[in-house]
């Protein structure tokens, strides 16, 4: 967890350093990373046979309750960030 | 709408691929993916510290997102608070599951532990199903309801896994915010987990 963030942090600050020299292609670069990962945890994930098999058994239920948490948490954050923009204007 | 349907099919290639074991079984692919995630972090460091702007909008950004974690907590809370209307769950039982925020390895076996195989798994797919809807809406969210909202959902999945679809929707000034938040509620899980099957 924490080397991550410390190549985040190396990433900034050499990215601070090359300013100066232009860099088109970094978001690609930054893409082709995101689905590099997905493709990962699809391997992962696909290769776990016991879980495969529960996707089946408990999985409706565990939709409902991860449906409701995050859009509890969506409908949260919404008035957070809206709290805030009443009261600048 | 593209991206989200490339990042699908990748998502689905990998599933056949682990299915029907089309590379070698010996292959570390966690660790691959460790190593994946520590260029992808630093790329996009590196689009934080080379774009001047993207510094100068994490500064206007107000100071309330400090209180994210807390709106983030309250808010499934509240969500899962719903459920329990309609559930055989009890309401505690619940409430563990939904305090993975997305950590499901370490949620479900601590729940497993607490509270048997049965709740246990309920976490496990839980947890997955919060990020596969985090990695898949997030730019529904964003647009339909504030930007802060899919860092909200990702839960303790923002400084990793779902970090990308965040910073790739609500923007690059949201990176900091999204791995704060992270941050916060990894540590947050095991206690708050341990609370509610205590109880």
């Amino acid at each position: 967890m924490f080397v991550v963030l410390l190549f985040m942090f190396a990433g900034i600050a050499i990215g601070c350093v090359m300013r100066k020299i232009k860099f088109r292609f970094v978001n690609k670069i930054i893409l082709l990373f995101i689905l590099l990962l997905l493709l990962l945890l699809g391997i992962v994930l696909g290769a776990d046979e016991k879980l495969l098999k529960q996707f089946h058994l408990l999985g409706f239920q565990s939709f409902i309750i991860a449906f409701f948490a995050t859009l509890g948490s969506v409908v949260a954050a919404k008035i957070l960030w809206n709290i805030g923009r009443t009261k600048r204007t | 709408m593209k991206s989200s349907m490339l990042i699908l099919s990748f998502f689905a290639l990998g599933l056949l691929l682990g299915i029907y074991r089309i590379l070698p079984t010996q292959w570390d692919f966690t660790y691959f993916s460790f190593v994946v995630l520590c260029m992808l972090m630093f790329s996009v460091g590196f689009s934080i510290g080379h774009q001047p702007d993207t510094i100068k909008q994490f500064k206007q950004l107000p100071t309330r997102v400090i209180f994210l974690p807390v709106t983030t907590i309250v808010g499934t809370w509240l969500g899962v608070l719903a459920v329990s209307l309609f559930s055989t769950y009890t309401l505690t039982d619940l409430l563990a599951v939904s305090s993975g925020f997305g950590y499901y390895s370490l949620s479900s076996i601590l729940i497993t532990q607490y509270k048997g195989v049965e709740l246990g798994t309920i976490a496990l797919l839980a947890n997955i199903f919060r990020e596969i809807f985090t990695l898949l809406l997030a730019p529904i969210m964003a647009r339909h309801f504030s930007k802060l909202s899919p860092i909200a959902a990702g839960g303790a999945t923002t400084m990793d896994t779902t970090f990308p679809i965040i910073i790739k929707t609500s923007g690059n000034e949201f990176g900091i915010v999204s791995i704060y938040h992270g941050f916060v509620m990894d540590f947050s899980v095991p206690f708050l987990v341990t609370l509610w099957c205590s109880m």
